[in-house]
Order: structure tokens, then sequence, then C-alpha cells
């Protein structure tokens, strides 16, 4: 295998060595923490910049419409012009708020997204953290922001907002089970629960393919509960614009309606990557068994090329559907999760058990 | 058993209906050209009405500044919302004769329906639609517009109408008189 | 009818009330409902309308003949053609003037225009109410060819007081027929999409199928006509049942089902789509030469007496109610709105839903708001 070229580690070593020989171990470890903490706030916002900008663009697509085109070529420098005027608009006090927990909560769902970002890999040796729990360490984390949309239905002292605050509690906590059992299937097969380990797993080829019948389910199930765990159509019933108007950011304005405003595109940037990590591979190239020159073409597209490809594709499918089906009832999308997901999800769990234990995936 | 063929069944034909709306939805982000929306600022060159559209109510001038009204006002009278105010005075002619002629033609484009009915009865086809119909303005009294250019006059023109249109005319010169009196 | 209302609903201090409305997503305009929730669930729902009156029954009595078409074009917009008519046809019967075959004609290839353009809008917003929103886009670009038509032939593409009493304004564009046989051709073509879009997803018949069931017998109490009725069994399709212009010399179906729920009165609506577009394509053909009006006075006078129209507008029974003392202007004008009618059910439908259901049945019942008010 040929992923010398695009090694990250020894670079990232290099670079811990000269400030750890530089300095004190404690002050090397902040720097580091500050500095990867720069770089993904800056890749963060120009990402949710960028998502933004897309999801307006594909949805005028669909909708046979041009979209954005008016600030800068195609429309690019929109989101920008629309951060601008979000940055300037008029924070509204509510009376009847509770202040704290009101300005608490967009940073609560900022900060839960925000974590979740470290434990993905970007390339071999780019990542933030590799813990030996990294899966668990996402689920764990990505179900966090739920905190911050539950406190921010109810301290903005509206009837909307808390419906919309009480249905999103209920969707996160029933998805979280989908959304980890698929994981975990994945887990089986690779036989780890680190994350750069489940890359390593596939670099023959990627566990959507050696997985077959088995991971296909896992990962389609991984697609809906992830879905529904960002909040995003057709389970944007926290939001449910024809219903409740805006949902728990019903009081937001300004800049802390636009923290919840990218904290949805970045949630979906994460799940994205996940499934990207977990199903295709992360940032492996495409592999065909047996065909060598095939397989070395493809070794040299960098792997962060790879990672984004495959992150894109899975950010284009899920506003596919976000712009093609009616949102669920809030009983139909409980029933969805127990009834259908669930079931599926446990006796795909004992077949996948099953296949590892007879070796019948592709290896 | 049959249960749980019919759960899997409900399954299958619920992706199945699923994969149909993306269908239509993914053809049609393939299909750019089919694109309905238009850039209009940039296309305003290209932009044509229909001759029947109504923009907005106004009063073709040849191009010696003349136009067709008489200031009869029956427009006036017939213009459910009194979007319309025709202001006439009386000048004496060369050979001595006391003549009304319309001084103002003022017309209200902000209450105006386009109900059409000031263009149909008009007698001498003074009133046409005009075809602008990029009407915003930051004041709102640069809504009021005179119709009647100024120094335009009285183009004199040949009666040859139908009979028919004849007496719906002569019964709006009779309306007016009524109404004035 | 909000007294008769509240009667029966016990209001109590603890009860969880939230607005929808007068400014909400889901109302399509201002009428609002005062809805009180347990959980979820709806348990009751007091509609309050009144925010966009306007008072044109008023305003027509100060109005002659000609000049109250303009403002029948305000009450249901989306169907302005059908307002136009029924007041044209009242005052036309009551002054027994048979208007020539051209104007029945064009007249009735209009009100079908409309009545496709509406539910073409209608289509739109109520995905946009179910979540969908990209039905709305796809809905007006049909519609837009429709809107086409009309501003070739009239001018206008909403509002096109194009009637008169005693025919129509002016002669239609030579290129109408043309246009109607495109827009037919171009549609069949589209009404597929709108099945894999809505009729066949699983999601939507979920969320509608068995929902605000609405019983023969409430539908005929309530006077709930046109497609909201006749989903639940109610034949009151005044095109056939009282047939006007020249719904007679045409062969078409009247829509009914007998399920009476949200699904059937979606589907109804969309039957109704393509038995309007067999209506049209047995006159747009067979539109005979003539005058494109008949020779009335300038001041129409109506004789002293009471008149009434019904016709079957996109959303169910119009009716207009003339008082005449013999003046230019009407004594009395009353309009029986369909809208209005339909409005009130919405408690009975609703209550014992969830939030996500009244919008759907409000959806369903395909509420325009300054019809209600007038």
């Amino acid at each position: 295998m040929s992923f010398s070229i695009y090694d990250f580690t020894s670079l990232t070593q290099s670079v811990d060595q000269a400030l750890k020989n530089s300095l004190s171990p404690t002050w090397a470890l902040i720097i580091e923490m500050v500095i990867v903490g720069l770089i993904f706030l800056m890749f963060y916002a120009l990402l949710g910049l960028f998502l933004v900008y897309a999801e307006r663009k594909i949805c005028a697509f669909i909708q046979n419409r041009l979209g954005p085109n008016r600030v800068g070529p195609l429309g690019l420098f929109q989101t920008i012009a629309d951060l601008i005027k979000l940055l300037m608009k008029e924070l509204i006090y509510i009376k009847q708020a509770d202040k704290l927990l009101f300005n608490l909560a967009p940073f609560i769902v900022i900060i839960a997204s925000f974590m979740a970002i470290a434990a993905i890999p970007f390339a071999k040796g780019l990542h933030a953290i590799d813990l030996n729990i990294g899966i668990f360490y996402i689920m764990a984390v990505s179900s966090l922001g739920v905190v911050g949309i539950l406190l921010a239905g109810w301290s903005s002292n509206s009837k909307y907002s808390l419906i919309g605050a009480m249905r999103s509690g209920a969707q996160i906590i029933s998805y979280e089970l989908s959304v980890g059992l698929s994981l975990l299937s994945i887990v089986i097969f690779s036989g780890t629960m680190q994350i750069s380990g489940i890359v390593e797993s596939q670099a023959d080829a990627w566990w959507i393919i050696k997985g077959h019948i088995p991971a296909i389910i896992a990962f389609l199930i991984f697609l809906i509960a992830s879905t529904a765990e960002t909040n995003r159509g057709p389970f944007d019933l926290a939001e449910a614009e024809s219903e409740l108007t805006a949902g728990f950011h019903t009081e937001y304005s300004g800049i802390k309606f636009a923290f919840f405003f990218l904290a949805e595109y970045m949630n979906m940037f994460i799940v994205a990557a996940i499934a990207t990590t977990v199903f295709l591979g992360g940032w492996m190239p495409f592999h065909i068994p047996g065909l060598l020159s095939f397989n070395t073409v493809m070794d040299y597209i960098p792997p962060v090329v790879w990672f984004m490809g495959k992150t894109a594709f899975i950010i284009f499918i899920m506003m596919w559907f976000k712009w093609t089906f009616p949102r669920l009832r809030i009983d139909q999308l409980l029933k969805l999760e127990w009834k259908y997901l669930l079931p599926l999800n446990l006796i795909n769990i004992l077949v996948i058990a099953f296949v590892v234990l007879m070796g019948w995936y592709l290896h | 058993m049959k249960s749980v063929l019919n759960y899997f069944k409900e399954i299958f034909s619920a992706l199945r209906s699923l994969w149909g709306g993306m269908r239509v939805t993914g053809s049609y982000f393939l299909r750019p050209g089919q694109i309905v929306t238009q850039k209009y600022p940039e296309n305003r060159k290209q932009l044509k009405m229909y001759d029947a559209f109504k923009g907005e109510v106004s009063m073709p001038h040849d191009e010696n500044n003349q136009h067709k009204c008489t200031g009869c006002g029956i427009c006036q009278i017939n213009c459910p919302n009194g979007s319309i105010e025709v202001i006439s005075k009386k000048i004496t002619t060369e050979d001595g004769k006391t003549e009304r002629i319309i001084d103002k033609h003022i017309y209200h484009l902000s209450m105006c329906t386009f109900c059409e009915l000031c263009i149909k009865t008009c007698p001498s086809d003074a009133l046409a639609w005009g075809q602008d119909f990029e009407h915003a303005v930051f004041n709102k009294s640069k809504l009021t517009k005179q119709l009647n250019q100024a120094g335009s006059t009285l183009k004199k023109v040949v009666k040859n109408n139908t009979p028919a249109n004849d007496t719906i005319k002569a019964n709006s010169n009779l309306e007016n008189k009524q109404t004035n009196n | 009818m909000e007294e008769v209302i509240k009667d029966i609903i016990i209001k109590e201090n603890e009860d969880y009330i939230i607005n929808m409305g007068p400014q909400h997503p889901s109302t399509h305009g201002v009428l609002r409902f005062e809805v009180c929730l347990v959980g979820e669930t709806v348990k009751y729902l007091i509609p309050h309308c009144g925010y966009i009156h306007r008072g044109i029954e008023k305003m027509c009595e100060k109005d002659t003949y000609q000049q109250i078409i303009h403002l029948t074009d305000r009450m249901d917009y989306l169907s302005a053609h059908i307002n136009n008519e029924a007041v044209c046809l009242c005052v036309e019967n009551a002054l027994q003037v048979q208007v020539p075959e051209r104007v029945v004609y064009i007249r009735t290839i209009l009100s079908e225009l409309s009545r496709i353009a509406s539910h073409q809008l209608w289509w739109a917003a109520f995905g946009m109410d179910m979540g969908a929103l990209t039905t709305f886009f796809y809905g007006l670009r049909d519609r837009e060819k429709i809107l086409d038509i009309f501003e070739e032939s009239f001018g206008s593409r909403l509002l096109h007081s194009f009637n008169t009493p005693g025919g129509l304004m002016h002669d239609i564009h030579p290129n109408f027929q043309n246009g109607i046989k495109e827009f037919i051709k171009y549609f069949r073509k589209k009404l597929p999409e709108y099945d894999q879009l809505l009729t066949n997803n699983v999601i939507f018949k979920e969320r509608s199928i068995g929902l605000g069931v609405l019983s023969k017998e409430d539908a005929i109490s309530f006077g709930i006509t046109g497609p909201s009725g006749r989903a639940s069994g109610f034949a009151c399709d005044i095109r056939k049942r009282f047939p006007y212009s020249a719904y007679d010399k045409v062969q078409f179906n009247e829509i009914l089902f007998n399920e009476g729920d949200t699904f059937h009165r979606y589907k109804a609506r969309i039957e109704e789509m393509k038995e309007s577009m067999n209506i049209l394509e047995q006159l747009v053909d067979n539109i005979p030469a003539g005058d494109y009006t008949a020779k009335l006075k300038p001041i129409i006078k109506l004789p002293v007496g009471e008149y009434y129209q019904r016709v079957e507008a996109a959303r169910g029974e119009l009716g207009v109610y003339i008082i005449s003392d013999g003046n230019k202007n009407p004594l009395r004008v009353k309009f029986r709105t369909p809208n209005f009618s339909n409005l009130f059910i919405m408690n009975k439908l609703a209550a014992g839903s969830k939030i996500a259901d009244l919008v759907a049945i409000s959806g369903s019942l395909d509420l325009v708001i300054p019809d209600i008010d007038r």
C-alpha cells in the first residue's frame, strides 16, 4: 500500500516534537490545542458557509430555479453577505425569557457539533484525537446538541418553541438508538471502536461492499436515523415551518439564530463524515481487489479529496430527500423508529454477528 | 408468518414509493435546462410583454403631441375607485367659440384596480393600456400621474365608427349629462 | 357563528392555547385559529375570521353592475373568472338577455382553466403544508402556463375582470385555442409527477388517509360544497345539477368519493383537474364565431326583484344574490361564498388530531381567506 506520499503522521509528529523540544510539555499541549482549535474554527466557519450555499443551490436546481446568483460569480458570496446581515441584525430582547439559558443555548448546540468534529480523520494522521473508543465518543457527543435545543425551547418562554423543543427531545432520544446500533454493526465487522482502526480495516474494500446486504441495510438505517438526529427534513419536526413557524428557534434573532443555523449544517457534515468513515472507507481510495494498476491510480488521488468527495456525496443525498419528501407527523416518526428501524436493526446485528462468525463477508 | 411477510412487503413498497419521488426531483436536478426562472434586470432588453398586457392606463400621443381626449369625463364616472380625475378648462378658439378642452387628466395608479372600464367606455378611444410594469417608487405621490403631456392638443378625428359603437357613445354622453345634472 | 361554537366549547383557564395566525405560514392568509392543545393533540379550535374584511358586499351597493365585476375578483382571487361569471350570469338572467354562443363557450373554457389553475396552486400549497417544499415550485411552474394564456388574451394574470354583463370585455387572442391545446398536452405529461411526489408517497399517504373524516351528513348540514363535499359523497356539483353556461353541452363526470378523509379530498381535486382538461378538450375546438358581447344599454337597470345565481367555483358553490329596486345600483348584494361554509367544519374535523394534522386538514379544505371575509 502506497499511502506514504499522503501520510500526515510524520508531519504532525514533527510539529509535536518541535514544540515539545522548545517548550515545557504543558505549554506544548496548550499551544497544540490552540492551533487545532483555530484550524477547526476556520474550517467550521468556511464549511458552514459553503454548505448553506450548496443547499440553496441544490434545492434551487431541484425546484427548477436558478438559486442565489447576485453576490459574486454564481452567487458564491451570497452566504457571506447573509452572514454579515445576520451579524448586524438586532438581537431582540425577550422580556419573559430566562436570560441566562436563552443566551447559553446556541453555544451548547454549537459546542456539541464542534466537539464531534475532533474525532473525524480527514486523512491518515490528520485528526485531532484518535481515541480507542472513537465511535463511542462521537455517539456520546453528537447527542449533546439536544440539550441546547431543549434549553432554547424552554427558555424562550414561547409556546411554539416549547412544542418544538419537546418534539426534538422525543425524536433524538429515540433515534439515538438506531444510530448507535447501526454504527455498532460495523464495529462488529471491523472488531474495533477506534476510528483509525475502522478506516484501516477498509484498505482493501469499503465495508459497504465487503459487508454486502447487512452493511447496506445498516447504512440505510444510519442515513435515516442520523437525518432525524440532525433535525433535517423530512424529520424537521422541531422546526416544522408550516406548523410551528420556526419551532425551537422562533424567538431567536441575529447571530444567535445564525448559530442554530450553522450548527444544523455542521451536524449534517459530521453525520455525513461519520457515514463516510464507517461505511464508505473514510479517506481510503476506491479499490477493486485484483486490479493492481487501477488501484495504484486511485492511490494517487489525495485521501482528503476522497474523504471530502464521499462526504459531499452523502450530504447531497441528504439534501436530495429533504427537498423531496413531506414531513412526518410526530407519532409516525416514533412509529418509524420503534416499529421499523429498531427491530430491523436488531435483526441486522444478529445477522452481522453470524456473518462475521462464519466469515461470510469479503476479505 | 403472513404478518411478517406483510411487514417486509410494507417496507419495500414504502421504499419504492419514496424512490419514485426522488427520481422526479433527481431528474430535474440533472436537467438545468428545465429551469424556468429568469435573471430579471439583466434580461430587461429581451422582455416583451403581451400586447394586451395591462401595465397602467396611458393616453397615447402621436408625433405632433396630439391626443384624442375631449375631456368628457366618462372615464371618471365609470371608474369604480376614483382613480381618474378629469380637469377641463374653457378656452376661446380663433373663431370666437368657447370650447371645453382637457386641462389635466390625472390618473392615480395607486388606486387603480385595472378593471378596464375607463378604456372600454371611452367614446373617443383616447385611453389605452401602457406596457410599463416597473411601477415601484419610493414616494407614493409619484404614483399620481398626469396622462396628457404638457402642451398637447386635441387631435381632430374623422368619425367612421360602426353604428353600434355610435349608439353606445351617444348613450354614454347622455349618462354624462345626467350625472352632471 | 363564532358565538355558536363558543357555546359548545367549554374554555378552561388551564387550557394551553396557541394562536395559529393571523400571521402563520399554514393559514395561507390572515385567518386565526385559536387552538387549545393537550400536548400535541388539539382539544378544540376556534376560527376567527374578519382580518381581511373589506366590505365588498356593501361596496357593491354603490357601484353599477359593470363595476361590481372587478370587486368579485378580489373575493376568491384564485378563481376570479368564476366569480365574475356568477355576477354576469345573475345580471343577464335578470335582464333576460341572450348572450352570444361564443361568449358562453369562452366563459366555460375560462372557468375550467381557472379551476385547473386554482387546483394547481392548491396542490402546491398543500404539499408545502405537509412539509414537501418542492411541490410548491412545481405547482406554480405549471400554473404559469395557464396564466400566460390568460395574460395573452386579457392582459392580466390573476384578477382579469374580463367578463362584463352581456359578454366579454374584448375578443380573445387568436393564439388562445392553440395555447390551451399546448397546455393540455404539457399538463397531461406533468400530472404523473404530481402522483409520484405526493399521491403515491408513503409519508403523504400515512399522514392523510383516514385523517379528518367528514361524513356526508356533516357535509350537508355544514354546507360543505366543492371537492371537499364531493369527497364525502355529497353530490353537489352545480355544473352537473344545475347546468349553466355550456356545461349542458359537454360530457364529464362528477368526481365522487365516499371516504371523506383528507386523502380523498386531495384525490377529488386531482381527478377534477383531469376532468377539467376533458371539458376543455371538448370545447376548445368548437368555439363558434360571432360577437363577443350582447348589445346592452350602457346603464344597466335590473327590474325590481330578487335574483339568485349559483355557479361552481373552484372551492364549491358560489351564490350571488341581488336585490334590485330598479336603479342602476343594486339595493343589496350578498355572496354565498364556499370558503365561509367550509371553514367552520374545522373544529369538528381537527379536534382530537395532532397539530400537524390540523395544518393538513385546513390545507385539504383549500381555504382562501379573502373569500371568507369578503
